[in-house]
């Protein structure tokens, strides 16, 4: 580096003092909103704070990885833990994978109104999604639920969607399924554009056939956006909370759609020990962040 | 062929996607108890908008519409000011450890929101800002993605006219106001957007902080109307539609500024 860039890259008094002025206001609203708060999450997960340290702070106590040792045998967490990893791991595929296919069909040089379809795709992505919990709740009713209707066409007899624990959590994937496979579509199709169509000419020239293609070429231009798609997924679906909340009234039947966040917030606001929903809180941190990283460094090792 | 068969498929997820908000519509507008009958039907027998006034007669979901659009223009609000500086400063002012600083806040990024909740909620307390429209819009001023945005729109604004404008004595800061300001306005309409849709549609932290039901914003109000009314499914329609309805309009009218900032946000870096 020479010395001129040297000296702009430290830059000028003036606009230092500038910059600093300006980032000022957003910096502290960070650092006080959430940075702060992430710090004293954990600091709260070692004390036992309760309903009783809301009276008075005077209440709570130190007591050091008490509530993890406790999280790591309450039956409740490994629960939690298996719900939330099922709509993770097979919600968030089958949200990528439909919206592949859905991306594919729509950039397509044979399709026609476009425009149109990646709007309606996309459609559900922008709603509530209490509202349309609460509409999925009644679609997936055994009795006059649109769904077992459909089914019934095919021959299929009724499903207890919500109310039988086999089909709780795979009723609320397709929920996060429908709601979201919008998103990647339209991400995976400006993704797809971004593809020079000389790629695909020059392959076709030497002999290569459609999946030969979209292994070869299609597949690893797009792996950033998968990627990116993949990290958002995690971070967003690991903390899935208002689909039970509505849909089966905080984890029914029987804990099978309890999540992570619901425990969270359960433990917290419920229940008021917060020293324990803190932990809680925690354990789904560290965890997000180790499948976060896994997910770059597989990426990092496909580059290289 | 090939053609039919591209469409019957696209038509088919355009189907999927669409039938459980054009039921929601249809059902709201049933008369009580039809959307119950058995087989049930799809289309209303004779429309009616009597649960829409129920709503807001009955139930104050008024209220928690006019909560909701208060809270959601606070956050915006809040959000185009402190993120049109920051990323106008990260993108244009030199200054020591920009690139590092800017590097820790995208790592920042993963932290999922949730961790802070129990936190945020004892130190809102403690200032009595819980219950509050400013306790409820909070979170939404710590937004990391629209300094992201602001910052690489920003970096097209060229050095030239800030530098001339330096030279005739114009303040840092008013340079912001009066040339920066102005040149960021069409992505600020779309932070505006996804920061007012975003908002709107949030739920784990109005839940929280929002202890009172006068205060509720619509999704919680709703939440909390499916615990009392579960049975009355076209009411309950009408509010998922009251709901929903705002954001897809807005969605619809600022398409443009809406995908282009998620796909800014999805395929570059």
């Amino acid at each position: 580096m020479s010395a001129t860039t040297a000296g702009r890259a430290r830059g000028l008094p003036h606009e230092a003092r500038a910059a600093a002025l300006l980032l000022a206001p957003g910096l502290a609203a960070i650092l006080v909103l959430f940075i702060v708060p992430i710090i004293a999450a954990f600091f709260l997960s070692l004390t036992d704070f309760d309903i009783y340290s809301l009276g008075d702070a005077e209440n709570t106590r130190l007591i050091g990885l008490k509530n993890y040792a406790n999280l790591l045998r309450d039956p409740l967490l490994w629960k939690a833990m298996r719900n939330t990893a099922l709509f993770l791991f097979v919600g968030g595929p089958l949200t990528m994978g439909i919206g592949l296919i859905a991306a594919l069909l729509v950039n397509s040089k044979l399709a026609r109104a476009k425009g149109v379809f990646r709007t309606i795709f996309f459609a559900p992505y922008v709603t509530t999604l209490v509202a349309v919990a609460v509409v999925f709740r009644y679609l997936y009713h055994p009795r006059f639920g649109l769904i077992d209707r459909g089914l019934a066409l095919l021959g299929i007899p009724p499903i207890d969607w919500l109310g039988d624990p086999r089909w709780a959590m795979p009723a609320i994937i397709l929920l996060a399924v429908w709601k979201n496979f919008g998103y990647s579509t339209l991400l995976l199709v400006a993704g797809l554009q971004s593809i020079p169509e000389s790629l695909y000419e020059a392959a076709r020239m030497d002999g290569a056939g459609g999946w030969q293609l979209f292994r070869r070429i299609t597949l690893p231009l797009l792996s950033p956006t998968l990627l990116f798609l993949g990290v958002i997924t995690t971070i967003g679906y690991f903390q899935f909370f208002a689909e039970p909340y509505v849909m089966t009234d905080g984890g029914k039947p029987l804990n099978a759609t309890l999540s992570v966040g619901l425990l969270m917030y359960k433990s917290g606001f419920r229940w008021w020990n917060m020293g324990y929903g803190a932990a809680v809180a925690f354990v789904l941190f560290l965890v997000v962040l180790g499948l976060t990283s896994i997910q770059l460094k597989l990426q990092g090792r496909q580059d290289a | 062929m090939k053609k039919i068969l591209l469409h019957a498929a696209l038509g088919l997820i355009a189907v999927v996607s669409l039938i459980p908000l054009v039921w929601m519509v249809s059902a709201s507008l049933m008369p009580s108890g039809e959307a119950s009958e058995f087989p049930p039907p799809f289309f209303p027998s004779k429309p009616t908008f009597v649960h829409y006034g129920e709503l807001f007669s009955r139930l104050s979901l008024g209220r928690a519409a006019l909560n909701s659009f208060v809270v959601a223009v606070l956050g915006t609000a809040g959000v185009l000011l402190l993120n049109s500086m920051a990323g106008y400063a990260f993108a244009k002012l030199r200054f020591r450890g920009r690139d590092k600083l800017f590097r820790a806040l995208l790592a920042a990024l993963v932290i999922p929101a949730p961790v802070a909740i129990l936190p945020l909620f004892l130190m809102l307390r403690s200032v009595g800002l819980v219950n509050t429209y400013v306790g409820a819009a909070a979170p939404t001023l710590a937004g990391i993605i629209g300094i992201f945005l602001v910052r690489q729109f920003a970096r097209a604004i060229p050095d030239d006219l800030l530098n001339a404008a330096r030279l005739e004595g114009a303040s840092e800061f008013r340079i912001y106001r009066t040339i920066v300001l102005p040149l960021l306005s069409p992505v600020l309409a779309t932070l505006g957007i996804i920061t007012f849709l975003g908002t709107w549609n949030e739920f784990v932290w109005p839940l929280v902080v929002l202890t009172d039901e006068s205060r509720y914003t619509l999704p919680v109000a709703l939440a909390n109307l499916v615990g009392e009314h579960s049975a009355d499914i076209e009411l309950m329609m009408a509010g998922a539609v009251l709901t929903v309805l705002p954001v897809l309009v807005l969605f619809l009218l600022l398409q443009r500024q809406y995908v282009e900032g998620i796909t800014i946000g999805g395929v570059k870096e």
